[in-house]
């Protein structure tokens, strides 16, 4: 079970516009072992699905741009491969749900069809083979195997999720990215497909990192969380340790700002202030604008990260002994 | 899809009328007087207005606009006042050569402008992209008849490698195609390219490149299919365009298409002859519109489901 899948080590990923340079994401790391739920927590904007689309090299570019790190994959830096064997393994041992269904699949194309391309693509079936198989996998996440001749438009959006799920899982990956997989849906789909993708992860044993603003779902799925701002992990740990004990401002403040069922409360708590614009962070401490604690070090000083222990890694001045809490 | 077709077709009676009723208008109103061209500058006044009489040019125009269109509904268009032939007999004689002209013109432009706009759309603001768009904007800024003169210039008169105009050979085919295809070129690439480029930046074409798609199937069986709309309109619409004689192209060549027989007509106010090839072009132009409409329906399946 302990066995590294997916190291990531510095990644810094850059979209470099005629208005400047945006700084998406800044030095991330990122571990995750064999069957294991990690859940990628941050407002939008904090860089999530720039750093997903960069485990997949797929960064739009121009105008993106992979400036640094590495992206260790059972053993193999993905950022180094040729284009041709990255592309072996997208679809194959990374496969990626992306965020609005209504527009992931192709319109004009059978979901059969898309689903029977991958199987091809990757496991080298004749086109009877991969339609059978396609079947089978419709079948999987809930849908008639007869329907693989319908278009995406004669699905709902809930279907079409399960379809894009289908494709994912379809070649048995390794590594499941799910950016956001419920966000587009209501909310009793939404729990339907998560139920779905917890029940397939369970069933092949594919690691997953799950993309979202939603701290519940996070509870639910996860084993580990890494929570982003402004294009870095600004705290990490398990589920237990991060819900129990969460130590960055940031992270305190996403919790305060969920309303409790117990106290009876006039207004929500949100943190002040907005997400700082990415092409103009702020020096020091990026979180150092709209943080409660902020000192005048925390405008000048970058935090390391610091290990609390049990893995729990936070990037904050206060642990590093530099500012009272 | 069938009941579609139907009321397509149904639709083209108004269209045919509305169309008539306007040349018709125009014929009446133009000065100039049929049976004087008919007899000749120098015939005697009575013959002229005996020669009215019976051509019934005297009627309300009313009338005889109504007496047009009861022969037509019988088949009837008359005959033309300078061939004395069958108007739709000289049209059949004639569309041939329209339609090869047309058909190669289209081919041609096809065969360029749509590699060309998807190699532009997937290398955007490339040397490539450039060059092919600033030729492509040339190549509709330039009237074609300046165009077919300029290419007689060069490759009849002082080369002298191809005719000037006719009809007849291959090489009389070249120039005319080549200067039909030059704008409808032009026109394709820059739809392409657009269109490609909108498709480009959809989801569905990630989704496709994250199931390890090649390159090359991403854009030509993923992206192109869904560009194909826009492109598929263009083409048809320039096609429809060319059917109905592509009257400057075929002046300038002397080539002997409808174009030229429309251009003849009105000059000889021959108009039994206008009305019919009016007509002809109108219904053949909304008969490659239907057939571009019908073909949408294969292209995109959402299509489809409306037509029924």
């Amino acid at each position: 079970m302990n066995e590294k899948l997916l190291d990531i080590k510095n990644l810094t990923i850059h979209y470099i516009t005629d208005d400047g340079v945006v700084k998406a994401v800044n030095g991330i790391d990122i571990e995750l072992n064999k069957g294991e739920t990690l859940g990628l927590v941050g407002e939008t904007g904090a860089g999530k699905t720039t750093t997903a689309l960069g485990i997949m090299r797929l960064v739009p570019n121009p105008p993106g741009k992979i400036l640094s790190g590495e992206i260790t994959f059972e053993g193999k830096d993905l950022l180094k491969l040729p284009e041709g064997e990255m592309r072996k393994i997208r679809g194959n041992k990374i496969s990626m749900i992306f965020q609005d269904p209504m527009t992931s699949l192709n319109p004009v194309m059978t979901v059969g069809e898309q689903l029977a391309e991958v199987i091809q693509i990757h496991e080298g079936l004749s086109n009877e083979e991969a339609i059978e198989k396609a079947k089978k996998m419709l079948e999987m996440v809930g849908i008639p195997g007869e329907r693989h001749t319908d278009y995406p438009h004669q699905f709902s959006g809930g279907m079409k999720q399960r379809v894009v799920i289908a494709i994912a899982l379809a070649c048995n990956p390794q590594l499941l990215i799910a950016d956001e997989p419920t966000t587009a849906l209501d909310v009793t789909i939404q729990a339907q497909v998560l139920d779905l993708m917890k029940r397939l992860k369970e069933e092949f044993n594919t690691a997953m990192i799950l993309i979202t603003h939603d701290l519940g779902v996070v509870a639910e799925v996860c084993d580990k969380v890494a929570i982003m701002y402004a294009g870095e992990i600004v705290e990490s740990a398990s589920l237990e340790d991060l819900f129990e004990k969460p130590k960055h401002p940031y992270t305190l403040g996403l919790f305060g700002s969920i309303p409790n069922l117990e106290e009876e409360v006039e207004r929500l708590n949100p943190i002040k202030g907005l997400m700082p614009d990415p092409t103009n962070l702020p020096s020091g401490c990026p979180f150092h604008p709209r943080c409660p604690k902020a000192k005048d070090i925390c405008k000048i000083q970058v935090p390391k990260t610091t290990d609390l222990g049990n893995g729990h890694k936070v990037r904050c001045l206060i642990y590093e002994g530099l500012v009272e809490a | 899809m069938r009941k579609y077709i139907t009321r397509r077709l149904l639709m083209l009676i108004p269209v045919i009328l509305g169309v008539t009723f306007i040349v018709f208008s125009i014929m009446y109103m133009t000065p100039g007087d049929p049976a004087q061209m008919i007899l000749g500058e120098s015939a005697p006044e009575s013959a002229v207005k005996a020669l009215r009489e019976k051509m019934g040019l005297n009627d309300p125009f009313i009338v005889q606009y109504g007496r047009f269109v009861k022969n037509a509904i019988m088949g009837d268009f008359g005959r033309s006042y300078a061939t004395k032939k069958e108007v739709f007999a000289e049209i059949f004689a004639r569309f041939p050569a329209t339609l090869q002209l047309a058909s190669v013109g289209v081919l041609v432009a096809v065969l360029i402008g749509v590699p060309v706009g998807i190699i532009s759309a997937t290398k955007q603001y490339s040397l490539f992209d450039s060059v092919a768009m600033l030729l492509a904007l040339l190549g509709v800024s330039m009237p074609n008849f300046w165009q077919g003169l300029m290419y007689i210039l060069l490759f009849s008169v002082t080369l002298g490698w191809l005719p000037s105009g006719g009809y007849g050979s291959f090489k009389h085919f070249i120039l005319p195609a080549l200067t039909l295809g030059t704008s409808t070129a032009a026109v394709i690439a820059r739809m392409t390219r657009s269109s490609m480029l909108e498709v480009i930046r959809q989801d569905y074409i990630r989704t496709a490149r994250a199931k390890g798609v090649e390159e090359k199937k991403v854009i030509l069986k993923h992206a192109l299919k869904n560009a194909l709309i826009p492109i598929i309109t263009v083409v048809g619409l320039q096609f429809g365009h060319l059917l109905g004689g592509a009257v400057l192209t075929e002046t300038v060549y002397s080539w002997p298409g409808i174009g030229r027989l429309l251009v003849d007509a009105i000059k000889q106010k021959d108009t039994p002859m206008v009305q019919a090839t009016v007509v002809f072009i109108a219904v053949t132009f909304s008969i490659v519109n239907l057939a571009v409409d019908i073909l949408y329906a294969y292209v995109d399946p959402r299509i489809k489901s409306q037509y029924k």
